[in-house]
């Protein structure tokens, strides 16, 4: 089922009665997602991506707004008639009960017409037990489980009525990181054999371009862009954006603009058409840089850090803001790290210009 | 090895020259002084051993009616109390505007002095030819008889005597049970709302197991407590217990121990060890019956 999001916000009133006013959590959000898709919301910690779930589940009421699930208009609807599944990010799985308990919880809710027989709701509970490989675990209390494995029986039991959309509130984040992995694609697997359209919150970038079909990058309770996690790498609209995706991050410079040519410090590095002159913010992803004994970029050179399969250069620049500037180059390249100065040429995708004050995009040629 | 475990008792000696010197003699005092036959307090000296004072004390009509009492004041007090703590804790939690007001409300009784509290409650119910307490104007008012709730008909007392333990352990149990219900994440109540519990089975399927280990952990000191009563019921009726009729398993001990030309020790020994065994027992049930209800 579709989601639709219109015009929707929510403030709370400031905590801090001293200075008063209200905290505008999400602002006025307008987007589509669509059928069977698993979308991710991404952003920094505070920047009301869990409100923005919260909302869509029902637990929270929008100041003003509204949320459409397929054509129907459910923002007055509560929680329990909206057919959403809602995992928390510490599970919330109720400790007194077993993992058969837990998951036949949401079913033994089901009053009048939907109210099922015992042997519907036990074979309801170890289809979804099956689906999250945790059918031979079902008389285990939570405690006496994994992370990983209490994460599955929370699946489960958001899964277990079919709910229209599955809503994952920081799923990974209490999970150690080699389980993480495993776990997000575990995610990928269910959501791709369900195919419900499933939200999920997370302050990991990595985690959300690996596994969602769509990214919704949001800051300070605004939607900075929407988009495939490639095109919104490939092509951010914001120096927030380019510099919140990414691993290692990119490298932020501050440059200048002048007769079309964009210059680092002194240094001519590369030629940008169509732009207006003058200083710019210029971000560099760090696959950006290409070895050249005549490339135009003069950076000192800190070192080299291996990583197997490419090295990571480690420089310094006048004009870079980050501490350090990381390319990465392919480890059959030879790179002297005793050398006083690294030569780069840099590629023309990987460089992004913004603008000084709004640090919007600027579009540039070659 | 053996010098560490030498040095592990080493530390403990402290500790358990204190319990040996306080807690473990006199038990052992307790349990000898139960056995010894015609103990003179005066003399020091005693017929023989045996267990005749138990048998004079179980076959004494006053204990009989202080263990009558005490049952009924436990029986009826624990559950009452408990229930009704549990009442007003859900109330508090679940309102936002004057919480503390109402918290500091139910605590007061907490902080305030048995004995005083008893005086108030002698005053409230009294009835003497001469003046009726405020409750005796309000039955009145309402065009019923007075009663004396004092020194009147057996249930009357019993009346007052659970009204008055309920009222003095009230705030003890809300302020537990606030705090338990308080510390309830509220994510279960969430994935519950999400759900679709209603809010009847989302307080027996999850509230009530939830907080159920403090819950338990009151009726069991509850019950010790109610067991244990005596100052209560000295504030409400005054010292000649026996005669009131209102005497309570401590208050016999007291008595014995207390009453003329030396008191009998013996006896009070006895009695009292039999009040130990009663709330022994009493505690090992709960302790089995917990195993079945409380999830932890």
């Amino acid at each position: 089922m579709k989601v639709v999001l219109k015009n929707l916000t929510k403030k709370f009133p400031n905590r801090n009665k001293k200075v008063g006013g209200e905290i505008i959590a999400v602002n006025n959000f307008n987007f589509e997602i669509p059928d069977g898709k698993l979308i991710g919301l991404l952003g920094p910690s505070g920047c009301g991506k869990s409100t923005a779930l919260n909302l869509i589940s029902g637990l929270l009421k929008p100041t003003s707004g509204q949320i459409f699930f397929g054509d129907a208009d459910v923002t007055e609807l509560p929680p329990e008639n909206r057919g959403v599944g809602l995992v928390f990010q510490n599970y919330a799985l109720y400790p007194h009960m077993t993992v058969r308990q837990n998951i036949l919880f949401p079913l033994e809710n089901l009053k009048g017409d939907k109210k099922l027989s015992k042997e519907v709701m036990e074979q309801k509970m170890l289809e979804a037990a099956r689906l999250v490989q945790i059918d031979m675990l079902l008389e285990r209390k939570p405690k006496e489980m994994s992370g990983g494995q209490q994460q599955r029986v929370a699946i489960a039991r958001a899964l277990v009525k079919r709910p229209d959309v599955l809503l994952l509130d920081e799923p990974l984040s209490n999970l150690d990181a080699r389980l993480r992995l495993q776990t997000r694609e575990e995610i990928r697997r269910i959501q791709k054999e369900t195919g419900i359209t499933t939200i999920f919150v997370t302050h990991d970038q990595e985690e959300a371009m690996s596994i969602s079909d769509m990214i919704v990058v949001m800051e300070k309770g605004i939607v900075r862009q929407i988009g495939k996690p490639q095109e919104v790498y490939d092509s951010p609209v914001s120096l927030f954006v380019a510099k919140f995706l990414g691993t290692p991050p990119i490298n932020v410079f501050e440059g200048r603009v002048k007769d079309g040519y964009l210059y680092l410090d002194d240094q001519k590095v590369l030629a940008v058409k169509g732009t207006k002159d003058g200083d710019v913010w210029v971000g560099i992803r760090p696959e950006g840089f290409t070895l050249d004994e005549n490339g135009p970029m003069i950076c000192h050179m800190n070192g080299v850090e291996v990583m197997g399969r490419d090295v990571s250069v480690v420089s310094t620049h006048k004009a870079c803001v980050s501490p350090v500037i990381r390319s990465i180059i392919s480890a059959e390249s030879k790179v002297d790290p005793a050398s006083e100065n690294v030569r780069f040429a840099l590629k023309p995708s990987k460089v992004f210009l913004f603008d000084k004050n709004s640090e919007e995009r600027m579009e540039f040629t070659l | 090895m053996e010098k560490q475990s030498l040095k592990g008792w080493l530390y403990l000696l402290p500790a358990m020259i204190f319990l040996g010197v306080f807690m473990v003699y006199p038990l052992v005092d307790v349990f000898i002084y139960s056995l010894e036959e015609g103990f003179n307090f005066v003399t020091q000296t005693s017929y023989g051993v045996g267990l005749y004072n138990y048998s004079y004390v179980l076959h004494n009509s006053y204990f009989i009616q202080a263990v009558k009492n005490t049952f009924l004041l436990v029986i009826i007090t624990v559950p009452i109390s408990t229930g009704l703590a549990l009442l007003i804790s859900l109330g508090l939690n679940s309102i936002q505007k004057l919480r503390d007001l109402y918290q500091t409300v139910f605590f007061l009784p907490y902080v305030t002095n048995t004995l005083a509290i008893g005086m108030v409650f002698m005053i409230l119910f009294k009835s003497t030819p001469y003046s009726d307490g405020m409750v005796n104007m309000l039955l009145n008012a309402v065009g019923l008889q007075s009663i004396d709730f004092i020194d009147g008909p057996y249930w009357a007392k019993m009346f007052v005597l659970c009204f008055y333990t309920v009222w003095v352990v009230l705030p003890f149990k809300i302020l537990i049970l606030t705090s338990s219900l308080a510390s309830v994440n509220q994510d279960y109540y969430n994935a519950a709302r999400v759900d679709g519990t209603g809010s009847l089975r989302i307080f027996t399927r999850i509230t009530l197991p939830m907080i159920s280990p403090s819950l338990f952990y009151l009726v069991i000191t509850g019950f010790i407590g109610a067991f244990k009563a005596y100052s209560d019921v000295v504030a409400l009726f005054g010292t000649n217990l026996n005669a009131a009729g209102m005497n309570t398993i401590v208050g016999y001990v007291y008595d014995m121990l207390y009453s003329d030309s030396g008191g009998y020790p013996s006896y009070a020994s006895a009695a009292a060890l039999i009040l130990f065994v009663i709330v022994l027992t009493i505690t090992c049930i709960n302790m089995l019956v917990r195993k079945k209800l409380v999830y932890i």
